[in-house]
């Protein structure tokens, strides 16, 4: 082993001193308080990790629900079950849901709060009651949005293009509203999350002995921190828009429709990493949990997150090859997108070589790893493809585009939110989920998006366009498939959803460390106190330190 | 009083830290705020640099800045209060704040009359736009921008006179010690941020008519 983290720590100490008696210890953060008040006031990162958590996972069913309306219109080639406007405002609505309300917030919303801080050895985060307004103003982004959809709901996509977003009679105002007030939320976090981890390490957590997802949650949170701005300012230039026609990106008042797009997709596109860098994490942790191996290299896994993070900036311009822009500026696009191509191939060669010579261990968590791995070198490598001008003009808004981005987003970022589900259920809950069914479950959900999806890509090839509500006859038995796939997706997850509820109450009792892991939130209580630590950690190891006997801490 | 040291942190001096971090960081993604508009400008500017010129010069000068040694003036006070509760003079520090808070009504007070100018030329932003005399794209969209850029500015200025009024009135109570007296860094820290987009926005706005 040559990788350099625990190199000061020669003599091998433990890091582990005796924990103070049974009777004197805090309850854990389940019973630090009971009644509706005590969770809505708390100020403990774990409860609003928790709560997070609940309502990510509604927003998860409800996108979900309205893709199986769209995938079941598209059975057929005419009108199957909703009308063209109807479906218009489906497919937008779908887009804002998951992108907005689940993907963004999923992974370090929800984990990232519960673990980050007991990762690096914290009490809680740098400004707790922050991170409860955070929570609060997401509800009250996702009610305004929520609110739109009902009242009527937007019809321009989840990208807002002007000039049509300022000008269609479908309701854009409260939506637009609602997403603004979800990036204060998401800025919020940010800055929690970065401040946490600069200021509130154990003592003997230098930077390179930080687990790798907080390296991530970390890159994720600059992301966040400098692209959601100016995703606010251009939603707010539209929405302000509704009211007074200011047409900034208005052809018809001077104003130039395709600056629109940069300043849209400055944020969204990093937002793409936004969504893939935590997920990136999650599978660094199971990996190394589950081979029983220190990553293969953690310099290599650590900074390539970074570069991710960094190189995602320069790459918006990808989306507008064929918006108005030169070759010139295209190529240089073009090039700088597939920097992110190098960096991820960095982090799954990483990967794949950790497993080697480790014991793996063959369990939910590391399954979705594998489905992982699959579906995100798939999903990438048909990146560095649309990512090429020629090919893009081919394939641009066609659902080879749907397919790349569903493989990527689904296929990376759901994968490895199921994968963490699964693996920090034992320490959210303090039982373990029925393995054969997580199993099962996991298996069902990759054929079901596989089937989904590849046919997806023989689609857009074969130049169905996107967003289309009826299409020719010969498209139709892809379309099928794909359908059928969708179904089978939306059944395998509520059967995971049915198979993790049913654990919270009768799932067998778990140990402080079922995983047998060397991460300190592993090396907490069965379920952790409302501070996380009986005694306050002190690192003298790395967090991957598989070589050495674990000295388990007991369980309360 | 409250006990300042929060129970996460092990000691003031990183409770310090971890605050002025996350207010620069804040900071930061108010920068990429202000960004956005910086970018509108550029791109604008670059499709119409004749009517942006004559647009710019058309900004009455001596009312912007005028407006810019107000903000700076504010600026000044401002640090100066925290150099005051640093030597244990709230009264003195309350004082200096309120004159801030005063500045920056005053600024408020001109941007309104340029405003009021403006309108009775017909500079509206947007389609309502009926400027005769620069009537075309170019200026049309300049001075969208200009209302964009000068009211989330106003926005940002009305809020940072909410927080030093507040922070003034906490100073006076004797809320603050030479010890511990974050919350008036950070709100100066804001000021400040207040203050520097307005200098860039001042040569853009009113001086770059070349």
């Amino acid at each position: 082993m040559s990788d350099g983290y625990y190199r000061d720590d020669p003599e091998g100490t433990v890091p582990w001193t005796d924990p103070p008696p049974v009777s004197d210890l805090e309850p854990d953060y389940l019973r630090a308080g009971v009644g509706v008040r005590s969770w809505l006031l708390t100020t403990d990162h774990k409860r609003i990790g928790l709560m997070f958590y609940v309502v990510i996972v509604f927003m998860l069913m409800l996108g979900g629900a309205f893709a199986l309306v769209l995938r079941t219109e598209l059975l057929t080639p005419e009108r199957t079950v909703i009308d063209a406007g109807t479906y218009n405002r489906m497919f937008t609505l779908h887009g804002i849901t998951m992108v907005w309300l689940f993907m963004i917030p999923s992974i370090p919303n929800s984990f990232g709060n519960f673990v980050l801080p007991i990762m690096l050895g914290a009490k809680d985060l740098a400004f707790p009651r922050l991170n409860l307004a955070s929570f609060y103003v997401y509800c009250i982004g996702a009610a305004v949005t929520l609110g739109g959809m009902i009242v009527g709901g937007a019809d321009t996509g989840w990208t807002f293009y002007a000039p049509y977003s300022s000008s269609t009679p479908s309701t854009v105002f409260p939506i637009v509203l609602g997403i603004f007030i979800l990036g204060v939320s998401s800025i919020m976090t940010a800055v929690n999350f970065i401040t946490t981890v600069h200021t509130l390490r154990a003592r003997g957590m230098t930077w390179l002995r930080m687990p790798l997802f907080a390296w991530t949650i970390y890159a994720t949170s600059i992301i966040l921190l400098l692209a959601t701005p100016v995703l606010g300012l251009s939603v707010a230039l539209v929405g302000a828009d509704r009211i007074y026609r200011f047409g900034l990106f208005d052809p018809a008042l001077g104003g130039d429709p395709v600056l629109f797009q940069h300043l849209f997709w400055f944020y969204s596109h990093p937002a793409v990493y936004i969504m893939i860098l935590p997920a990136m994490g999650v599978v660094s942790e199971t990996v190394c949990t589950f081979s029983r191996k220190a990553p293969a290299s953690y310099l290599a896994l650590a900074m390539s997150a970074i570069g991710i993070a960094f190189v995602g900036f320069l790459t918006w311009g990808h989306h507008m090859f064929v918006a108005g822009m030169s070759e010139f500026d295209a190529a240089v696009f073009g090039i700088l997108s597939m920097f992110v191509a190098i960096f991820s191939a960095i982090k799954v060669f990483t990967w794949v070589a950790t497993l080697r010579k480790g014991s793996v261990y063959f369990n939910t968590p590391m399954l979705y790893f594998f489905w992982f791995l699959f579906l995100f070198v798939f999903g990438g490598m048909t990146g560095v493809a649309v990512a090429t001008q020629s090919l893009d003009v081919h394939w641009h808004d066609t659902y080879f585009v749907v397919a790349h981005f569903h493989f990527i987003m689904v296929g990376g970022t759901l994968t490895a939110f199921l994968s963490a589900a699964h693996y920090w259920f034992p320490k959210m809950f303090g039982r373990l989920y029925s393995e054969r069914m997580g199993l099962l479950t996991s298996a069902g959900v990759f054929i079901g998006f596989v089937l989904t999806f590849l046919p997806q890509f023989l689609l857009g090839n074969a130049g169905m366009p996107r967003r289309y509500y009826s299409y020719p006859e010969r498209y139709q038995w892809l379309n099928v498939l794909s359908t059928g796939g969708a179904w089978l997706l939306g059944g395998a997850l509520l059967l995971t959803l049915v198979n993790l509820v049913v654990a919270l109450r009768w799932g067998q009792v778990a140990t402080g460390n079922p995983w047998g892991s060397r991460s300190l939130e592993w090396r907490t209580r069965r379920l952790p106190p409302k501070h996380n630590f009986d005694v306050p950690p002190d690192m003298r190891c790395g967090p991957y330190d598989y070589d050495r006997p674990l000295e388990e801490a007991p369980d309360a | 009083m409250r006990d300042p040291l929060a129970e996460q942190f092990e000691d003031l001096e990183k409770q310090a830290s971890a605050a002025r971090l996350g207010m620069w960081a804040f900071l930061g993604s108010e920068v990429l705020l202000f960004s956005g508009l910086f970018a509108l400008y550029a791109g604008y500017r670059t499709m119409y640099p004749a009517d942006f010129a004559s647009a710019v010069a058309h900004d009455n000068v001596a009312i912007g800045t005028t407006n810019t040694f107000i903000l700076l003036t504010s600026s000044l006070t401002v640090a100066l209060a925290v150099h005051a509760i640093r030597a244990a003079r709230a009264r003195r520090a309350a004082g200096l704040l309120l004159a801030s808070v005063a500045l920056g009504l005053l600024f408020l007070v001109l941007k309104g009359f340029e405003y009021a100018e403006h309108f009775r030329q017909g500079i509206y932003p947007g389609d309502r736009y009926r400027f005769a005399e620069l009537s075309g794209y170019g200026a049309k969209t300049f001075f969208t921008i200009y209302y964009v850029a000068t009211g989330l500015h106003a926005l940002h200025v009305t809020a940072g006179i909410s927080v030093l009024g507040y922070l003034a009135w906490a100073c006076r109570r004797g809320h603050y010690t030479p010890e511990y007296h974050m919350p008036l860094e950070l709100g100066g820290l804001y000021w400040h941020l207040v203050d520097i987009v307005w200098i860039f926005l001042w040569p853009l706005l009113y001086l770059a008519h070349a």
